[in-house]
């Protein structure tokens, strides 16, 4: 059940989009969550949409694929959609139950937004899925350099984060195999009502944060034995190189910010 | 009860770019009250066929009958508690899965889901404590109190007291020191041979899988190699060096011996004991 999350998951191939500098990746996201803001009607939408299915054959992952991860997060999706629907007051009413009245501006809207929270897990995901994490946060280290003068601890941050990513397929296998186990035993996660189905994650909580912790002790000690001393005077083994593809990919963004600026209603 | 694959085959992730096969084509049958063991090289499917034993993984295509149910694949598996409590599977590291606040309630977590009351599953954990060779007085410790061996073998009597007719074994001796490894090992044989427990038991350990096992079923690349007894299995040693397994140290020493001596021994001898005997037959021929 766990191999269904792709978030954190890295796919290796040679697409363009996998060869991009992670920096030139990062800016584009980053740019990218914001611009999918100025969206704000159907021709708007329509571009987005285009240029995110764009990326993603760029990218040679499969679109199948990348829906199916979608299913993870299709409930907080719903939710908003639902969110809008209901509460939503403008325009037409079309129907109306009891104490429940649905305008059309609230099923729009309700489009609309879950439009962008789709178009924003798709993005993000192809981010992890096209780079390694290691990559992405040698990324992070590199552009937040310049905080390092105002002494933000932008390397530790960074290895925080690489480790984080690191040890996210390691504790979803994990969480598979204690879950097996408690199975095993009876246990019994996917059924009962919500107070019992809480109750069952109990048991796999636990050992998880149990071994977590023995982990990240471990991990401690290997890192000191293997002499880290944080990343003063660290040189780097994988150098980033900023080219053609990237300033293109740039200079795209910026084309589509401003045809969004001006089709916007 | 009996347990009988056919054609079994299970791939991970299926339907992801992440698929990979991982067992093909596998039929064995493991008979009730007997000890069979699964052995292979890291990564040749062992651990995923215990799976299916006891419908952790249901099988992509084949199907397995577990005493009267048959589970399919393609087909949807309600109701599967009672497998579960009839098999009774120890995974590799059962320390991982302890979790409550004290032994007692922990050994009694298996027989609750089960529907046991809370009186008769404290007997049943007394009962499997001293099973497993601790004293009484750790039942009232927290699991994450003991040493490593210890919390092996409270997770070992965990599963001991589902009281299941299976007992599925994966590695349960890794990283034990040798002591405890027998002690543990001949406790299941002990339950195998007075309580007519099926066992099977899933090893690297050559010289554990000729001492105990009744039956041997060989794992290669997700494929069954080979099945037979012990005697069959090991008098072939090729067939297992083919498959990169090792044949067990008195195997081997006997195999040296015949040599010298011109001439094989009567059979095939899977202990030290076994060896002992038979070369002492041939105390009055050289001397």
């Amino acid at each position: 059940m766990m191999e269904k999350i792709i978030f954190g998951r890295y796919l290796p191939s040679d697409s363009v989009v996998h060869q991009m500098d992670p920096r030139a990746k990062l800016l584009f996201i980053f740019i990218f969550v914001g611009i999918v803001f100025l969206a704000n009607n159907v021709v708007t939408y329509a571009l987005l949409g285009a240029f995110t299915f764009l990326i993603v054959f760029l990218s040679k992952v499969k679109l199948r694929f990348l829906i199916g991860g979608l299913k993870p997060v299709l409930l907080l999706v719903l939710f908003t959609f639902f969110l809008h629907v209901f509460f939503t007051k403008e325009g037409d009413v079309l129907t109306q139950f009891g104490f429940l009245t649905i305008y059309k501006g609230g099923v729009i809207k309700g489009i609309f937004i879950s439009l962008r929270f789709l178009l924003l897990i798709f993005v993000t995901s192809l981010l992890t899925l096209t780079t390694p994490p290691i990559s992405v946060t040698d990324g992070i280290e590199s552009l937040f350099g310049p905080l390092k003068k105002i002494k933000v601890p932008v390397h530790e941050l960074a290895l925080m984060m690489s480790i984080s990513l690191r040890f996210i397929p390691t504790l979803l296998d994990e969480t598979d195999k204690i879950m097996k186990a408690q199975m095993a035993r009876g246990a019994d996660f996917s059924s009962g009502s919500i107070s019992d189905r809480v109750k069952a994650i109990i048991p796999l909580l636990i050992p998880l944060f149990v071994s977590a912790f023995k982990r990240a002790e471990e991990l401690a000690v290997a890192m000191e034995a293997r002499g880290y001393k944080g990343g003063e005077g660290r040189t780097k083994y994988r150098i980033l190189r900023w080219s053609m593809r990237d300033t293109m990919a740039m200079l795209f963004l910026v084309v589509l910010s401003a045809a969004l600026f001006i089709l916007r209603s | 009860m009996d347990i009988k694959l056919q054609d079994v085959e299970y791939r991970y992730a299926a339907g992801t770019p992440f698929e990979r096969p991982a067992i093909a084509d596998v039929s064995f049958h493991i008979p009730s009250g007997q000890y069979v063991a699964i052995i292979g090289h890291t990564g040749s499917g062992k651990s995923t066929v215990l799976q299916h034993l006891n419908v952790l993984l249901k099988p992509l295509k084949g199907e397995i009958e577990i005493g009267s149910r048959t589970i399919a694949a393609g087909r949807k598996e309600k109701n599967l508690k009672e497998i579960r409590r009839r098999v009774g599977i120890v995974f590799q590291f059962p320390e991982h899965q302890l979790f409550e606040e004290t032994v007692e309630k922990d050994i009694c977590f298996g027989p609750m889901n089960f529907g046991v009351t809370e009186n008769d599953a404290k007997k049943r954990a007394l009962e499997a404590v001293r099973l497993v060779g601790l004293p009484e007085d750790i039942l009232k410790k927290s699991p994450f109190d003991l040493s490593g061996g210890q919390m092996r073998r409270v997770a070992i009597a965990g599963v001991l007291a589902m009281k299941p007719d299976v007992l599925v074994l994966d590695e349960p001796t890794a990283g034990l020191d040798p002591r405890g490894r027998q002690d543990i090992m001949n406790m299941f044989t002990g339950l195998q041979k007075t309580n007519g427990l099926t066992c099977v038991l899933v090893t690297h350990s050559m010289e554990d899988a000729a001492r105990y096992a009744d039956k041997i079923v060989i794992m290669h690349k997700g494929r069954v190699h080979r099945t037979g007894t012990p005697r069959d299995i090991f008098r072939d040693a090729d067939s297992l060096t083919s498959v990169g397994l090792d044949i067990p140290e008195t195997v081997r020493f006997q195999q040296l011996f015949e040599k010298r001596l011109g001439r094989p021994l009567e059979k095939v001898c899977l202990t030290p004991e076994e060896l002992a005997a038979e070369i002492g037959k041939l105390r009055g021929e050289i001397s």
